[in-house]
Formats: structure tokens, sequence, C-alpha cells
């Protein structure tokens, strides 16, 4: 199919190969893209890691402290702080990741549309996106969680659906500069359709600032998560995540300091693992873009 | 030599000044913040703490229960008990200077009874007219003998505003600002951040109450409720943390001050209210009876209450003289559950629960799930936020809950509305026409003795039905600041401030 | 440039009526009764009807909707279904509390954020830029509620220094309300300075990479000089614009700083409103917080194109 618009200037894939290369020589990028691998490392591996039952309660062993049966202590029912930490290494990434997908699944189509096609649509589309910006994003996500019920599941739908404004935004100024590009252009002049123009030269271009962007969201994200737990709308317990571990640990921070500390800890290193990782692709794929 | 004597005196008035201030007002930190501030359309347990130093009532209690006089000075029933006929203090005046009277209580009582959108209307019903034949004498005519009448003139239907506060008919001219004639007046309330009251100088035992100021903080995170009593921002704190209680007890610094409550923590079950009843295994009275028997109340005690949570069997707590000795807390029977349920034709059970998503619930929640799976019987953990839940009970759409009473101090209020066929809250639509007609007959009779032993009836029938079931009786913890003297607690979990003073 | 403003106003009022339909949706889509929920232990159904009707819950929606629309017009915001106050007094009392907050949040995040982001971008591809990077990074990357809990524990409980949580307003103790609003203020600063240092660094890397940079330089000026008058004067204005919108989302969004130590606040009452199910204060409050914001990003790109004289007669 391309071969007909061989003589059309079409983005050069040794860019790509410029960018790994800027990738791999960034330090911060590198240590990010590492602590996130150890996390994820420990959430598939969790399992084999953990060494006891999460979930078992243990009415004689509340709240000790760390030791060697216990590395990270338990908690307020007996619960083996450390299997705990490492099984809800996965709510908190599957938070992350899978808002950001739906933000993504919501967002980008709706964008590209609107940058697209202009005129009323795009006037619509941009005044609904207005509106939701102007709800702080935690009361929206707080709102939705509040209406789906009290879940990790509907937590992520909340806080998908509430950032997907921001993906929005940026995909129709996205493809508001690349709409004006020669390729484009002559692309839409030769008769191509708009869905193919869409997906084969518009997308790949904005892709760069998308994943950007997604990777700081995915940041933002695990911390909603973890907000919406510590306000009693995400992950459930008995099953383990971190925002939760710190919502119940916040009773006890005189007698179990460790049961706040380390889940406190954790999403910590998470996150800014992800903002290290966002950082450095930035720098990588286009250092010229702003926040 | 006259400069000298200025000096001093200066000085003295500022030491005085000082320690004056130091002693002025009483810091109180609440749980919620309290609803309206109308004693008639009041709703919530916080709300009543502020009304105990803001309104005074007709009669009020005692740390056993016993009534003793506040705007009554005594009273005295009718040979055939349709007659209540109270002697009201003539000393006693309202916040604006209006008189107490005879006329100012009718004009109250009435206003309880027909105010639209009036909480108190159910339950002082039985009164059918009122007298006033003198300015310190009212007389209540009931349709029919009324055993908890007294008990809700203890409480929110019995406190009196000046009737010019609301002779506008506005009701929320006196949620804004209400005029009682306790021993605080209103000052000031601002929404979610704090309630201020101020010495009424004029109230008959003034001299009993020692602040010029009583501050409500509403706090709702007991961590930092407990913090801010550490650090010395607030005097008294409501609802303590169990887990705390080992901290507080040993910080020289703070007193540890509980009593035994009026109310409990009870599992309810769905047994014909809508389709979710139809396929809940918990219809069946024996999956019900093997439940309980797998509960051990001991531990939730324990590992969750820290020792307060005092396990319960019947809806009338130890401190009530209803309290029957015939049903002490039963203790888990895993072999005895698993033979009931495998009398009911099953093997194991499955259902939903759901309960409040606070951080005590569900811990008490995670602990009776384990326990139960030892009998086979698997509860599905469905934490619930508290406004959503409430709507599902109503509407039927749960199989096994868990909730919080926080007591009354009449027997009627802690059961007849959720075991009663038309109960306001008995929404797992239990009916028992026995138990209806024994607890309608229990409201008549006003000798203890004698209605304790139709509730003993009564109590036959349910603990075998077993509509719902206690684990435990609230308990009412306070913790105080050691500076604090001479604070007493009721097992009403009100804050009576009589006596009470800063060291 | 009037015209400007006129425009952005135009435009903004569909935006507003869309938040107002979307929140007052909410009601249909949350689950529980709000009358149920007011209602507690106490449950009279003669009284749960008469608050459905006083409160116009068993109308149509759109009904609701075209007599909310229709107060407000006349200034009323309806009055919190929980407590009966006015919205309106709500919002006067707690909106100076959160302006106080933001403000002080947003002063600690310039003094830290700026000067340190200017020196980032001088010192690019040194060590003590990519360690100040680092330090923005872990900023942004502290859970605020965790941080509210450990900064209380030290602070108030262990050393004893400052409250540990409500809030008093200046008009009454100033020094008591700057200790209350301290440690609040720090923790909202946190994430904001390190945004406002990052922004400040791209901006002043923008500034410094001009051409007249270079003239300045040849010219002989002191490098100081060249930093602070010439690259920051132009990096400024991102900058400022950055801290219009930062005092915006400041102004709506310490929810949990709030919830945490005890501030009576806009989002704390917001939190609050949503889990009572008072829609009332919901809707009022969204409200104000979206004219808020949209009147502060107007300012900021009015502000922006004031300096920006190329831009004017866009």
């Amino acid at each position: 199919m391309t071969s007909s618009f061989s003589v059309i200037p079409v983005p050069a894939p040794r860019r790509r190969n410029r960018s790994w290369a800027k990738f791999r020589h960034n330090r911060s990028a590198m240590l990010g893209a590492v602590i996130i691998l150890f996390f994820v490392a420990v959430a598939i591996c969790a399992p084999w890691i953990a060494g006891q039952d999460p979930l078992k309660v243990g009415f004689t062993a509340i709240r000790k402290a760390p030791s060697a049966l216990h590395w990270f202590g338990t908690d307020e029912l007996g619960r083996d702080l450390f299997s705990r930490m490492v099984y809800g290494a996965r709510a908190s990434l599957l938070a992350g990741t899978v808002s950001v997908l739906i933000a993504l699944a919501v967002g980008v189509p709706l964008g590209l549309i609107s940058g697209y096609f202009g005129g009323l649509l795009d006037g619509c589309i941009s005044r609904v996106t207005e509106a939701l910006f102007s709800i702080p994003f935690l009361i929206l996500a707080i709102a939705l969680a509040a209406f789906l019920g009290p879940s990790l599941t509907n937590a992520m739908i909340a806080i998908g659906v509430s950032a997907s404004p921001l993906f929005i935004r940026l995909a129709r100024g996205q493809v508001l500069a690349v709409r004006r590009e020669d390729y484009v252009q002559s692309t839409r002049s030769l008769g191509a359709s708009d869905l193919r123009i869409i997906l084969r030269h518009v997308l790949p271009n904005i892709m760069p600032a998308l994943i950007v962007q997604a990777t700081i969201q995915i940041a933002v994200a695990i911390i909603a998560e973890a907000s919406l737990s510590f306000l009693g709308l995400g992950l459930q317990p008995p099953e383990p995540s971190w925002g939760s571990m710190l919502n119940t640990g916040k009773n006890f921070m005189t007698q179990a300091p460790w049961m706040s500390i380390l889940p406190g800890c954790a999403i910590f290193l998470v996150v800014f693992g992800f903002n290290l990782l966002g950082d450095g692709l930035r720098d990588a794929l286009d250092p010229r873009q702003e926040d | 030599m006259m400069g000298k004597f200025v000096w001093t005196a200066g000085g003295a008035l500022l030491c005085a000044a000082t320690v004056c201030s130091a002693a002025q007002s009483l810091r109180i930190g609440l749980q919620e913040d309290p609803d309206t501030l109308d004693p008639v359309r009041a709703r919530t347990y916080v709300s009543r703490i502020v009304f105990t130093s803001l309104c005074d009532k007709l009669v009020d209690i005692d740390q056993k229960l016993q009534f003793v006089p506040q705007l009554a000075q005594s009273w005295a029933w009718g040979p055939d008990h349709k007659t209540l006929t109270f002697k009201l203090r003539t000393d006693v005046v309202f916040h604006d200077g209006t008189p107490f009277n005879a006329e100012a209580a009718k004009a109250n009582l009435e206003r309880a009874l027909t105010l639209k959108g009036s909480q108190r209307r159910n339950e002082i019903k039985s009164i059918e007219s009122i007298e006033t034949p003198d300015a310190g004498t009212l007389v209540l005519h009931l349709a029919q003998p009324d055993a908890t009448l007294l008990a809700q003139l203890s409480d929110r239907a019995g406190m009196m505003l000046s009737p010019k506060s609301f002779a506008d008919g506005d009701p929320s001219t006196v949620s804004r600002h209400p005029v009682c004639s306790g021993p605080y007046e209103f000052v000031k309330r601002v929404q979610n951040d704090r309630i201020e009251l101020k010495k009424f100088d004029r109230y008959y035992d003034a001299k009993d109450f020692h602040f010029d100021r009583v501050v409500f903080l509403p706090i709702p995170d007991t961590t930092v409720r407990l913090q801010n009593l550490r650090s010395g921002g607030i005097d008294i704190l409501e609802r303590l943390n169990p887990s705390d209680i080992k901290e507080v007890k040993g910080d020289a610094s703070l007193k540890f001050n509980p009593v035994a409550g009026l109310g409990y923590q009870e599992i309810f079950f769905n047994i014909n209210n809508g389709p979710k009843a139809k396929d809940n295994p918990f219809a069946n009275k024996l999956v019900r009876q093997a439940f309980q028997l797998t509960i051990d109340r001991d531990a939730i005690n324990q590992v969750v209450g820290n020792g307060i949570y005092e396990p319960a069997q019947q809806p009338f707590p130890p401190a009530s003289p209803y309290h029957n000795d015939k049903y002490p807390p039963m203790k888990p029977d895993i072999a005895k559950a698993k033979a009931l349920l495998k009398q009911a034709g099953f093997t194991t059970v499955e259902a939903n629960f759901s309960f409040g998503n606070t951080t005590i619930s569900a811990s008490i929640a995670e602990m009776l799930q384990a326990m139960a799976a030892q009998a086979g019987i698997r509860l599905n953990l469905r934490p619930t936020e508290y406004a959503a839940m409430l709507s599902e009970e109503a509407a039927g759409n749960f199989q096994v809950d868990m909730r919080g009473w926080s007591g009354r101090v009449d027997p009627d209020g802690n059961i007849f509305v959720f075991v009663t066929c038309d109960g306001s809250l008995n929404d797992g639509k239990y009916c028992n026409p026995k138990v209806d007609e024994l607890l309608k007959q229990a409201r008549t009779v006003l000798d203890v003795e004698g209605r304790k032993a139709v509730y003993g009836q009564a109590q036959d029938i349910l603990q075998q039905d077993l509509p719902k079931f206690y684990i435990y009786y609230q308990p009412w913890p306070f913790a105080t600041r050691k500076q604090v003297q001479g604070f007493k607690p009721y097992p009403d979990g009100m804050i009576r401030l009589r006596g009470v003073s800063l060291s | 440039m009037f015209r400007l403003i006129l425009r952005r106003i135009v435009v903004a009022i569909p935006t507003l009526i869309l938040v107002s339909m979307m929140i007052f949706s909410l009601q249909k889509i949350l689950p529980g009764d709000p009358v149920l929920a007011m209602a507690g232990e106490e449950r009279d159904p003669a009284v749960l009807e008469f608050l459905r009707e006083k409160y116009r819950l068993n109308d149509p929606l759109p009904q609701q909707y075209l007599a909310w629309v229709r107060e407000v017009a006349q200034g009323n915001l309806g009055i919190s279904l929980r407590t009966e106050i006015p919205v309106t007094i709500l919002i006067a009392q707690k909106l100076p509390v959160t302006i106080q907050l933001a403000s002080m949040a947003i002063v600690f995040s310039v003094l830290i954020g700026i000067p340190l982001g200017i020196l980032a971008a001088v010192r690019k591809g040194t060590r003590s830029e990519f360690g100040i990077n680092l330090f923005a990074l872990s900023g942004m990357s502290i859970p605020n509620f965790w941080l509210g809990i450990l900064l209380i524990m030290l602070v108030s409980v262990h050393w004893r220094l400052l409250p540990a949580s409500g809030f008093v307003p200046p008009t009454q103790d100033f020094w008591l309300s700057m200790k209350t609003s301290l440690l609040p203020a720090i923790v909202l600063a946190t994430a904001i300075s390190a945004y406002l240092l990052r922004h400040t660094r791209s901006a002043m890397l923008e500034a410094l990479r001009a051409d007249y940079i270079r003239t300045a330089r040849a010219k002989g000026a002191p490098e100081w000089s060249v930093i602070l008058r010439h690259a920051l004067r132009n990096a400024l204005m991102p900058i400022v614009t950055l801290v219009t919108i930062l005092f915006g989302e400041l102004l709506a969004g310490a929810v949990l700083t709030e919830q945490i130590f005890g501030i009576p606040g806009f989002g704390k009452l917001l939190v609050d409103a949503v889990f009572n199910r008072d829609y009332a204060v919901v809707q009022g409050v969204v409200l104000c917080i979206a004219v808020g914001f949209i009147a502060l990003t107007l300012l900021a790109d009015v502000l922006y194109i004031l300096v920006n004289p190329r831009l004017r007669n866009a």
C-alpha cells in the first residue's frame, strides 16, 4: 500500500533508533525502568516470594513488630505484612495500568476525532472536556467510585474515566499540530480515507507524546487508587492493596507504625519509578516537550 | 508606694486572668458533625451530645438509668396509667429571657407532635391531649398506658425550646439558632468545623457549671482525634478507637473513662424482603442458628475490642434492669453448627455479607468470615458506603448485614422497631404476630418486673427464630486529658458537664 | 483584548451548563436515597415522605434541574440537606480557609520551586541538576495523605510543636492560625513545588537558548545578570501562568489533606457532601469551583497576552 506514496516523506525510522540510544543513556530513565521492572517482577512472582498466605488471620499474633518469622510484621488481624505487601503490588500496578488504558481508550479516539474533523464536533467534545476539567479530578473519581460501589474494578473505571479529559486534550492538540504537516496534506489530496490517515499517519506520530503522558499518568493513577482506598472506596479487605493497607494502618500509627510506613514507602517507590521513566521517555522521544 | 500597689494589683489581675482564661473553655472532640440543631428533627447521636449542654428536658436519667428531675420537679401517674402529671420548676428562664412554664411545655410537645418532618412524633404519639391547669403543672392525657413515655421525655422529645423562637413556624430558624434553657447557650456554628456554646448565667444551677465556653469539634478520624487530645487541642473525646486503649492507659497525661452503653452491634438477615430473600440461605432458621454457633464473641472482644466489646446475646445490656440472665452469650460450637446445617439440607452455603466500610466493621467482618468458614458457611464480604447501605437494606437488596444501634434508655427502643412486622427498622421483614402482640403489651406495663416477664416471653421466641443476633454491646469509650476533673460518663453516652472542671 | 475576554466568557457558559448538568445527574446515578441517609437511625415513613416532597426529590429530574437553575439565577444555591444551612453561607465560611491554605502552599512552592528550577536549568547536565530533578520527582511521588500522617505523628504528637488538626481563622488568633495551617500547607506545597520546579527549569532552558542571551554574554554582562535579568524575565510568563492554574487546582483539590488535618475547607465539604448524599451542597460547590477555575484560567491567559504583545492581536 505504501508503494504509491513512496515519494512522500514518511517520518524516518532512524529517529527511533536515536531515541532508544538516548533512552539507554539517560540515567533517570534507566533507574525508573529498573524500579518498575523490580515491582512488576515482585507482582508476577508473588506466590513464590510471599512465603505465607496474605489472607490467613492469626488472632494470637496481631500487630507484631517485624521479626524473623514476619519480615514486615503483622497487621491488626495477625496477617503477615510482607506477603500482603507483595500481593498488594499486583493491585497497585494493575490499578495504575488499567486505569490509564481506560483513559487512553476513551480519550484518544475522542481527541483524534475532535482534532481531525474540527467544526461542530470539535466544539462539542471540547466543551465536554472543559466541563470535565472544571470538576476536580479526585472529586469526579470519588463520585464515580461511590456510584459504582467500592471495589478495585470500579476504582479503576472511575480513575480511568476521570483521567480521560487529559488524553482527549492531548490527542487533540497533537492532531492539530500534525494535521498541517505536508505528508498528511498530500495523502489527503491523493484521496486516502480519513480513517486510514488517522490510523497510519497521524496516530504513529502522536504516539511518543501519548506514551510519555501515559507513563506519567500511571503514576498519578496509582496515587489516585491509594487515595480512593484511603477513603474506603478502592479494593476492599481482606484482599491486600497498598492504599487500603495505609487506610487501616493509619489507625495504628503509634502501636504498629510499620503498617503505615511500609505501604507508603512502596507506593512512593513505584510512583517515583514511573515518574523517572516518564521523564526519561520525554527526554528521549521529544526533548522540546513542555509539561 | 502607689506604684507598687498598682503593679501588684495589675500583676494579680493578669495572673487571675491567665488562670481564669485557662479554665474558660472546654473543647470536646466528636466523631461526626451533628446534623440539625432542632431537637424535634435531629437524628444523630452526636447532636444529642450538644443538646445535653444546650437544652434542658423535662426529666433526665442518672447513672443507674433511673429518672431524675430536671425541668420537672416531680411527676405522678394517674390511677389508670393514662394520665401523667408533671410539677414544673418555676425559676427557669430561656436563653432569650422568656420564662419557662406549662404553656411553653405544651407548645413544645405540640410542636413535636404536629410539625411536618418531626422525628419525635412516633415517640410520643400516645399523648392525646395536654392540659395546663396552672403555670407550674403539666398534665398529659394518653390514649393508652405508655411505659416508654418518661424515657422519651428524658431525651429529645422532652427538650424545651423557647416558644418565641419557633413562633414564626419556619423550622430552619430553630436549627440555625436554637434557643433553649440549658446551662449553656448557642453562640455559633460552622458546619464541619465547630459548634460554640457559652455559659448561661441565669441557669438555675449555674454555679455547678465551671466553663465559660464549650466548643464541640467534629474530628472524624479516630487517630487524629486522639492526637488532638494528646497535643492538648481538645480536652475530652468520645469513641476512642479500642486499639488505642492501651496507649491511653499508659499515658500519664490522659485518662481512659469508659462506660457500658445501651446499644449493640447486630447481624440481621433478609428473611422476607423482596426477591433477594427467596434465594437467601439465611431465610432458613436453622442456617441462622448454625451461623450464630460459629461466632466466638470473646475473640472479637479481644482482637477488635481490646476488652471493651462485651459479648451480647440479647437486646438489653447488663446495665438495663430488663437484662435477662436466662440468655448468656453463647459459646461457639462448630460441630453443632455443622449438624444444624446438615439438618437444613446443606453441606455448605454462600451469601453476601454487607457492612459499613469502616476499619472496625471491616475487621469484625473479616473475623466473622473466617469463623463461619469453619462450618462451611461462605460469606462474601461486601463493604458498602453507609448511605448506599441504608437504601439497599430498605429495598431488601441484601442477604446478611451488620450494623450498630446506639441504644435507648427504654428497652422498647432497642427492640420494637426491629422485630415487629411493621417496624421501621425491620429491613429483614421478619414477622411473627405473637411477638408483635407481646411487644405491644410490654409497652403498656409500667411495673418493671411485669414488663421484664413479657419481654422474656418474646425473647423465648426470638432466640429460636433468630431474625437477628447480637455480637457485642456498644461501649462509650471516652478519653480525657488528666486535667479534666469530675467527668462521669453515663450509659446513654451523653457528656453531662455538671461538676466538671479543669484543674 | 476585550474581545478575547468576552469571547472566553461566552464560551464558558455552555461549559458551566454542562458541568451543572453532569453534577445534577449524580443524583440519579449515585445509589442511596439521600433522605434515608439523612434519616439515619430515625425512620418515620411520614417524615421521609415529607422530606422527599420538601426537597422536590419526587419530581422528575429535568424539573428539579430547572427549579435549581432558577434559584441559582436569583443567587440562591439551596440549603444543605443535612443541616439546613444555606450553601452560600457554607461557601462563605469555607472559601477563605481554602484560599489561605492555597496561598500559603503557593508561597512555599514559589520560594522553593523557582530558585531550584533556575539552578537546575543553569547547571544542566551536572550532578546537582540530577539531584535537584530527583528531589522534584520525589516531591511529586509522595502520596500526600501519607506525608500528612507522618508529619502529624512526628511534629504534633512526638515533638508537640504544632497542633494536630483543626483550623483557626487569622482574624481570631493570627499566630495560632499560622500554626494550624503550616503542616497542611507544607504537605500541599510538596507536590506543587515539584511541578513548579520542573516547569521553571524547562522555561529557563527555553529562555537561555534565545539569541539575545548570547548577545548579552558577548557584551560582557555578568552571568548572574544574564540569568536573572534576561532569561528569568522571559521565563517568568509561563511560570506565572502555571502558578495561576495551580492556585485554581489547589482551591478545589486539597481533599485528602483537608481530611487528615481536619481543615474545614472546600475539599472536605465536597467529599463529605458526596458521602452524605447532600446533593444541594455538591451542586452548589462544584458550580462555584468550576466558575473559579474558568476565571483563573482566563486570568492566566490574559496575563500571558498582556506580557506578550505579539499575541495581543490574535
